[in-house]
């Protein structure tokens, strides 16, 4: 029989708890941020936030749909340009480079994840800022574009990964050819979780603020064009936080509240999603 | 015969026919996109490095080394010293790994050796990743108006007990350099639990059983064999830790208080690189431009160096 009053057993259980109280304590900070989002970011969660103007200063009511829009659009730049370019670079690293390349590929994009996305602002900001003189949705969108980029490659290239070997031999075999292959059998099969990932890059890049506040910068009224200066959610709760207006930063809790609501319905959906594989 | 007779009868021999012209022009020609594509995504960082070297040339060209040397930003007489900035940022990331390795390390072996049932365990997990998908500026926001508010009554405790010591010596304002380490705790902990729990997860379970099997507890086990056996690995999420809390911006630069004053109390308002870049690019100009890439620059290689220092130690233990 066990004795459960020896030091070496009393040291387990103290050893557990501690280890909880580790976790216990790392959730919190998750619990304390939803709850206060919620409570804050609720009360201005009405049609006018998705309708209407930002008020300007002092001023009650209005919404915040311009930043809607803004996030939007730039959001659907960043994903013009890094879908492709991630999709078909992760097709190269999986299905048709040495494994000496792909190596070397998939460090160099380990290592650009962690690119803090304040210096991919400024290199957004040197390239399209600095040439066109002029703040812009696009240089905004390109910005994004660069921090989705790792992540659509990641996921892509994990998802082609997964699809086994027997399915490209049988497509082979049959006399398709690569590219037949590669666009009509492999990534058909690993889509669903290709568009997991890209949800989730999305997700993530709507939330970025760093790289947007110099080169999209920011207004208070709708997006005009391309090459003008956008408003974007992320960016309206960094402004509106630091203002003295009750209005304003009950409207940067409701951004919020929408950011978090974002990320945590594309998170439970791709978790959802993953679970079910074709093969 | 009739013609679809005929076709039919010729089908053996279409069959080791060579691929008609048109689809082998497509076949190279979807490769050398996919490739170009690759090497692409590589040419970015590259591109990146050199954009901005050549962006902060003018500044380099003024200052040279004596950069690091100065601490005084001023864009009016287009002073620019970086040092106070290296300090804030090197200061706020240890205050943030202080508190996040325990925690972090605790918390990843607490999910990763069955000490929960299975399905308890991913929703835990789950939302460990949710905390890290959390919007920075959404942590700034609520800094500002629940954690600084928290720490408050804390930090005037700390100066009024500890006051002798350099590091309490200021009375708190708010915002400073204990608040953003706190907040780059939070943010960096999902990381670094992540990839700790990796680590334990991947040992090969004989490990574990010859250890429990010798008789150890499972806690001498957890700190005898497992930990040094995954030690590379979690060392390597602490530095990813690291490279993000060194470059996280937001939520930095809306509790730092943005003081270019160095001042060594903790309590007090401090800068790092990433929220001097995020106050001042918007309405810079001339060498005030350059002076930031410069600045920029140093946070970059910085950040660089720890990421591929972190991601060289976690694909080794990948092997293992």
């Amino acid at each position: 029989m066990r004795n459960y009053k020896t030091p070496r057993s009393l040291f387990v259980w103290v050893m557990t708890l501690l280890s909880g109280a580790c976790l216990v304590i790392t959730l919190i900070p998750l619990f304390a941020v939803m709850i206060y989002v919620t409570i804050k970011g609720f009360n201005r969660l009405n049609l006018d936030l998705f309708t209407q103007l930002p008020p300007s200063a002092g001023m009650q009511g209005g919404g915040i749909a311009n930043a809607i829009a803004g996030t939007l659009i730039m959001v659907g730049i960043a994903a013009a340009i890094s879908v492709p370019i991630g999709v078909f670079g992760a097709v190269y690293l999986s299905e048709f480079s040495s494994v000496q390349v792909a190596r070397w590929i998939r460090f160099a994009t380990n290592v650009l994840s962690g690119v803090p996305s304040i210096i991919v602002g400024i290199f957004a900001y040197g390239i399209i800022v600095l040439t066109t003189k002029q703040f812009s949705a696009f240089a905004g969108g390109v910005a994004l574009s660069v921090l989705m980029l790792p992540i659509v490659v990641r996921t892509t290239d994990e998802a082609l990964q997964i699809v086994p070997p027997d399915v490209r031999w049988a497509s082979v075999g049959v006399g398709a050819s690569n590219y037949q292959t590669v666009l009509r059998v492999v990534l058909p099969a690993a889509l669903p979780a290709i568009i997991t990932g890209l949800t989730l890059a999305i997700a993530r890049a709507a939330g970025e603020t760093a790289p947007l506040i110099f080169t999209a910068l920011f207004t208070f009224f709708w997006p005009q064009g391309l090459f003008e200066p956008a408003p974007s959610l992320a960016v309206l709760v960094y402004n509106f936080a630091s203002v003295p207006y009750a209005s304003q930063q009950e409207l940067a809790w409701a951004a919020s509240l929408i950011l978090v609501l974002l990320v945590l319905l594309t998170s439970i959906l791709a978790r959802w999603a993953t679970r079910k594989s074709i093969y | 015969m009739s013609k679809r007779a005929e076709r039919m009868d010729m089908g053996e021999e279409r069959a080791i026919q060579p691929r008609q012209q048109q689809e082998r022009v497509m076949d190279t020609g979807f490769f050398w996109v996919t490739r170009i594509f690759a090497f692409a995504i590589a040419g970015i960082l590259v591109w990146i490095a050199i954009q901005m070297a050549r962006d902060a040339m003018p500044a380099v060209q003024a200052f040279g080394l004596n950069f690091f040397a100065s601490s005084s930003w001023n864009p009016v007489r287009d002073q620019y010293g970086v040092w106070p900035m290296i300090y804030g940022t090197l200061v706020s990331s240890a205050l943030g790994l202080l508190f996040a390795v325990p925690l972090g390390v605790g918390t990843a072996i607490f999910l990763s050796e069955n000490f929960l049932p299975k399905s308890v365990q991913t929703v835990l997990v789950f939302m460990v990743e949710l905390l890290a998908a959390i919007p920075s500026v959404v942590y700034g926001l609520w800094g500002i108006f629940v954690l600084i508010p928290f720490l408050q009554p804390i930090g005037i405790f700390l100066h009024k007990t500890l006051g002798f010591l350099p590091i309490f010596s200021t009375s708190p304002v708010g915002p400073g350099m204990l608040p953003a380490g706190i907040i780059l705790t939070i943010m960096i902990l999902p990381i670094i639990t992540a990839i700790s729990r990796d680590s334990l997860a991947s040992l090969p379970p004989e490990l574990r059983q010859a250890s429990l099997g010798l008789g150890a507890t499972r806690w001498e086990t957890i700190i005898r064999i497992l930990i040094p056996a995954a030690f590379s690995g979690i060392v390597g999420g602490i530095m990813l830790g690291l490279g993000r809390a060194m470059g996280e911006t937001m939520a930095v630069t809306m509790i730092i208080g943005n003081s270019n004053d160095l001042k060594f109390s903790l309590l007090a308002p401090a800068n790092t690189i990433a929220s001097l870049l995020a106050n001042q690019f918007a309405e810079a100009s001339g060498l005030q431009i350059s002076a930031l890439m410069y600045a920029g620059l140093v946070l970059f290689l910085l950040t660089l160096v720890v990421n591929i220092c972190a991601e060289l130690i976690v694909r080794k233990v990948k092997k293992f």
